[in-house]
């Protein structure tokens, strides 16, 4: 049985995350064919940097989740602060102003459960460093799902509380370093 | 156990909740109104949603309870204080002109964006000239709005955010401390109407100068949004306002020819001249 085609890309990362972020999202080329959806973990009341910051490195457009909006192809989107950050299962962009969860929003978990219902084994779900327990149920989810799910590789993470977490919840998650995670994910959304 | 069967039992639930109750989330955003309704089945200790489902039918106390999951009651004080700041700077200025006011707080949750207004008005003196009507669905929500107790560990940023949006006085002006509680005045509340009143299946009810709905249409699906934002245009009178959430927008709406913008990057409109 061959894989199922990837239909779109989720990651989470907080502490360490830009650094992170920065390594992996330039790698992605122009003609890039995939939905990257992105959580990172920033404080509630400043303004989120990360999207113009990252704009300015990446070939591919950045943007900032709006709501219903439907989900485009060679797009990265980043859940605006504040808000947390779904997949409806039609495909489309939904935000929503719930509770936090793991004392975050966004929430790493809240957007991972929900893409996992929208792209079921279309999904690839990566945790990247992070000092809390946010994501490693969502990339359970994906998972459950039959996506497929990565883990920055804990020992060279800047913190490594959010990969080892997820890797608990996720014992056969693929470990890899973050150029190995630039690479693979170049190499999955390219025409 | 398969999420296609998850989703058909949501789909049934919220039927019956419909058809039983009046209570209608069929048309919510469906992907936050799933989490919540797993998460009630968790927590309140079912093993499904049908088996929710057939409890609420037989007995209405689980509805009260159903419906602090499927509405959510995230609000602050002076939420977003650039809002408010505009409110104060560009929207007010405007509604001085009229000898007197009616203000519409649509989805007024446990009453924090009421208070903010009420506070907000009096601090331009023109809240004696105002009548302020607090709506919400959620009967729980809507006695919480009335009592204007909050706990005192979220006095700080409600504080925080009342002064980073141009707030002219103290806000301890107009609470009392007591027992970990903050009492806010009850002359706050003197010309306010609180009362049930669902975006989804009521009317309009008064002629608004001003509505401020916040956070409440990001749960619906297009067609509600619509329907809200229809009621809204019939509600306000000319040239009055309309205030929405920071990622709310009539970008979509096939009303919006109906509004201009008045301080986009507050989402705040005003209704054109019919
Ligand atoms: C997230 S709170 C927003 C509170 C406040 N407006 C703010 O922005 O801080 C959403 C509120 O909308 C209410 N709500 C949900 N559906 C509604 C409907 N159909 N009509 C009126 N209110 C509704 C909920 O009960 C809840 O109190």
């Amino acid at each position: 049985m061959s894989p199922a085609p990837i239909r779109a890309v989720a990651i989470g990362a907080s502490a360490g995350a830009v650094q992170a972020l920065q390594t992996i999202l330039p790698a992605l080329p122009a003609d890039y064919r995939l939905p990257v959806l992105v959580v990172v973990h920033v404080p509630s009341d400043r303004d989120n940097q990360l999207a113009p910051l990252l704009r300015a490195q990446c070939a591919v457009p950045v943007r900032e989740a709006v709501d219903k909006e439907p989900v485009a192809a060679g797009v990265i989107y980043f859940a605006p602060s504040d808000y947390h950050l779904l997949v409806e299962t039609e495909e489309t962009l939904a935000l929503s102003a719930d509770e936090t969860v793991n004392y975050s929003r966004p929430s790493i978990d809240v957007l991972f459960e929900s893409a996992a219902d929208a792209y079921g084994d279309g999904l690839v779900g990566v945790i990247l460093t992070g000092a809390n327990h946010d994501g490693a149920a969502g990339l359970k989810a994906i998972a459950d799902a039959g996506g497929q799910v990565i883990v920055e590789d804990p020992g060279g993470a800047y913190a490594s509380a959010m990969p080892l977490a997820a890797l608990a919840a996720c014992p056969n998650a693929t470990t890899m370093n973050l150029d190995a995670i630039a690479s693979y994910l170049a190499s999955l959304g390219a025409p | 156990m398969p999420d296609a069967i998850v989703d058909l039992e949501i789909q049934l639930l919220l039927e019956a909740l419909f058809q039983r109750y009046h209570y209608d989330f069929r048309h919510y955003a469906r992907a936050s109104i799933k989490r919540r309704l797993v998460l009630a089945r968790d927590q309140l200790g079912f093993g499904s949603i049908s088996a929710m489902q057939e409890q609420v039918l037989h007995d209405p106390a689980l509805l009260p309870r159903l419906l602090g999951y499927l509405t959510v009651q995230v609000s602050e004080m002076f939420r977003d204080p650039s809002y408010f700041r505009a409110l104060r700077e560009k929207v007010l200025p405007h509604l001085r002109t009229y000898p007197s006011l009616k203000v519409w707080i649509a989805g007024c949750s446990e009453g924090e964006e009421l208070y903010s207004l009420a506070i907000l008005f009096r601090e331009e003196g023109l809240y004696e000239r105002t009548l302020f009507y607090a709506t919400d669905i959620n009967p729980d929500a809507l006695s919480a709005a009335e009592a204007g107790v909050y706990s005192l560990d979220r006095i700080r940023k409600f504080t925080e955010n009342h002064q980073k949006s141009g707030g002219k006085s103290s806000l301890s002006d107009y609470y009392t401390a007591d027992y970990g509680r903050a009492v806010f005045d009850k002359t706050l509340r003197e010309r306010v109407v609180f009362s049930d009143h669902s975006l989804v299946t009521d009317a309009v009810f008064a002629e608004m100068h001003l509505i401020s709905c916040r956070n409440v249409m990001i749960y619906f699906d297009r067609l509600l949004q619509d329907r809200a934002i229809g009621l809204f245009r019939d509600s306000l009178a000319r040239k009055a306002f309309l205030g929405l959430g920071s990622k709310e927008s009539l970008r979509f709406s096939t009303h919006a020819a109906a509004f201009s913008d008045f301080v986009p990057e507050e989402k705040i409109y005003q209704r054109r001249e019919p």
